[in-house]
């Protein structure tokens, strides 16, 4: 082998070749995004309770799940609420597996790291005093971060059922539903199916610039090539813009937009709107209740 | 930066939508009538491009990368009003399909990302890059702190909105139900991590592509620059590349009197008379390490000097009484002889190669 690149090659530092450079790292992302989609593209085509529904039901029957979780002023509720999601998930055939280890775990620790102080922080009623460093522990305070770990864990599987269990296009006619302006929801479905377009081509270019590339890049030009990259992409975009928009000329686009709908309301779907009704009422309910919560701080 | 569902009370999130729908809605009109069918395709693909380039990791110094959402370079290219419609969308693919990002809290981070940050983008990148030409660096320095500027604004924001969350919404008990954090640790703590490192993100990324569409695709960076003078403009005044000569011969001219502190005549430019004048001829002895001069002037000297009479002898007009302003006289009347001539064979140079352009076609860049 050639000294020099034998050399550069020696010098990288083991711990920096683990990590990648910001070209693998950004492949690795772009990578994942793909994999995500397709993953819950297949997800979505399973004979599964939720892929069943009517997207109209699931859309206004899950939001209204997510807004309770956030409304609610007790853990009760809250934790009931992530139960139904829970069962959900489980006639919906989403591995929990995966919801555990990709979505509760990621949320414990980002979300778990942001609230863990507050439970010393927090003024209130003492619950434990730290013997060496002196701190405090409130009940105000670990009821204010469980209150946050709870609320996120809940309101995110509850968003990702949705995201899961629905086909794209479904997604898009379901907004028009909650009264999203045509021209948004056509914008959204454009836009959806030219992400995959930008992710390849992106791809593309990390990987052609990452296979000529020997030992590492310093970080200087590194951010050359990353504004580069950003800046080779904006002329594609442009370019591609006006090829789409003469496409689309060509076959008589004037502006105006028009979708089908040909959703059907089936028995099934409608009972299932009651029940989410019914359930989302409950947990509104009960989630105004500040009683609970004054049990659960008395037996805390 | 993207505020998942939970750590924002129901209230601020409507409050925030609420906020962000006559700023979604005057975008979608503005931008209609400049787009007009043309809207559709391009705020699909910018919102693509919006939504790819959030995936990018940018190298920071210290070794870490961080993510940009590309603000900054979206309003440099599309303008604030469409800056705002494209990552508001890329943001709701990002909630929708994706999972990232809460829909309740969508409103929000609109507000904070799409709308606060392109305004903000807009008024710092039009304020330092005024009257800059296309190409001009300062373009780069402005686009830079524009995407800096921007995401911390909307970081602030954001820090406003966890902030406000303890203070407005709590338990019985007094416990937090939202974001716990009082705005004394919520703003610092977002700040800090924005000042530093997140904005930095931004920063290179939006100065970057600023440069690098310098060199590669200026059309683009257009949109935003109404006001740059465009290349041959500034070959016609010139002014502003050659001012630093200009200043700097005035500067001289006022000098010039300088001249006058200097003892004696200049050594060698003797006149035929300075051989006849024992002071003078002294001084040339002193100045000549006490070699006397020739007791007649040098025959060729007499001679030529009579064929020229200068119009200003020894830079002082004989009218003159002031030997000072004589000096500064003299060399504005020089320097204005020189220019002059100069803009006279200019002219004529202009001239020669206007005829030779006309025939054969254009062909080199402008």
């Amino acid at each position: 082998m050639n000294p020099v690149l034998n050399n550069k090659l020696k010098s990288t530092p083991p711990r920096k070749k683990r990590r990648g450079s910001f070209i693998e790292r950004t492949l690795s992302t772009l990578i994942r995004k793909t994999e995500r989609a397709l993953f819950a593209e297949e997800l979505a085509r399973k004979e599964g309770f939720l892929q069943k529904l009517d997207p109209r039901v699931k859309i206004i029957g899950l939001l209204a799940l997510i807004v309770d979780a956030t409304l609610a002023r007790n853990f009760f509720t809250i934790i009931f609420i992530f139960a139904i999601a829970v069962i959900l998930a489980i006639l919906s055939h989403v591995p929990l597996r995966m919801l555990a280890v990709r979505t509760w775990l990621s949320v414990l620790t980002f979300t778990g790291t942001i609230a863990f102080p507050v439970i010393f922080i927090t003024p209130g009623d003492t619950l434990f005093r730290l013997p060496l460093l002196g701190w405090t522990i409130t009940a105000q305070g670990v009821t204010s971060a469980l209150y946050l770990l709870l609320r996120v864990e809940t309101t995110v599987t509850l968003s990702l059922l949705l995201v899961l269990c629905t086909l794209w296009t479904h997604v898009l006619k379901g907004l028009r539903v909650l009264g999203v302006p045509v021209v948004f929801v056509v914008i959204l479905g454009m836009t959806y199916r030219y992400i995959f377009v930008m992710l390849e081509t992106a791809r593309n270019m990390f990987e052609a610039r990452q296979s000529r590339l020997i030992g590492s890049l310093d970080a200087r030009e590194g951010r050359r090539i990353a504004a580069a990259s950003i800046g080779v992409l904006l002329t594609k975009s442009f370019y591609l813009n006006t090829e789409v928009f003469m496409a689309m000329q060509s076959r008589g686009f004037r502006g105006e937009v028009y979708t089908l709908d040909d959703f059907k309301m089936r028995g099934r779907d409608w009972l299932a709107l009651a029940a989410f009704l019914l359930l989302a009422l409950a947990g509104f309910w009960f989630g105004r209740q500040d009683s609970l919560q004054s049990f659960v701080n008395l037996h805390f | 930066m993207h505020i998942p569902d939970g750590y924002l009370s129901p209230v601020t999130c409507a409050v925030l939508y609420a906020a962000a729908a006559p700023f979604w809605a005057i975008a979608l009109r503005r931008v209609k009538r400049l787009l007009n069918t043309k809207l559709v395709p391009l705020l699909s693909l910018f919102a693509a491009f919006s939504f790819v380039i959030m995936m990018f990791n940018i190298p920071l110094p210290g070794g870490t990368t961080g993510h940009a959402v590309g603000v900054g370079i979206a309003t440099i290219v599309l303008g604030p009003w469409g800056s705002m419609l494209a990552i508001s969308v890329a943001l709701l693919i990002q909630a929708l399909f994706f999972g990232d990002g809460g829909i309740t809290a969508f409103g929000a981070n609109c507000f904070n990302m799409a709308i606060v940050g392109s305004l903000v983008a807009n008024a710092v990148y039009r304020t330092i890059g005024r009257g800059a030409a296309i190409t001009s660096p300062r373009r780069v320095v402005a686009a830079s702190l524009a995407g800096y500027a921007a995401i911390n604004a909307a970081a602030f924001c954001a820090s406003i909105e966890f902030g406000i969350q303890p203070l407005l919404f709590h338990d019985a008990s007094g416990a937090p139900l939202y974001a716990p954090y009082p705005l004394s640790i919520a703003v610092p703590a977002m700040m800090i991590g924005h000042l530093t490192f997140a904005g930095l993100a931004e920063l290179i990324t939006a100065g970057g592509v600023v440069a690098y569409l310098q060199r590669s695709d200026s059309s683009l960076l257009k949109l935003t620059a109404p006001d740059a003078p465009d290349k041959n403009s500034i070959e016609k005044s010139g002014w502003r590349v050659t001012r630093p000569l200009w200043i700097g011969l005035a500067a001289l001219m006022i000098l010039t009197p300088l001249g006058l502190l200097a003892a004696g005549t200049a050594w060698g430019e003797w006149s035929a008379q300075d051989f006849a004048d024992p002071t003078v001829r002294e001084q040339i002895a002193n100045a000549s390490q006490n070699q006397a001069p020739p007791a007649e002037p040098p025959k060729g000297l007499v001679r030529l000097s009579s064929v020229w009479t200068a119009p200003i002898p020894d830079y002082a007009p004989p009218f003159m009484n002031s030997a000072e302003f004589g000096y500064i006289m003299s060399a504005m009347f020089g320097t204005g002889l020189i220019i002059a001539v100069f803009l006279l064979g200019g002219w004529i140079a202009g001239l020669i190669n206007r005829g030779s352009k006309n025939a054969p076609p254009e062909t080199g860049n402008d």
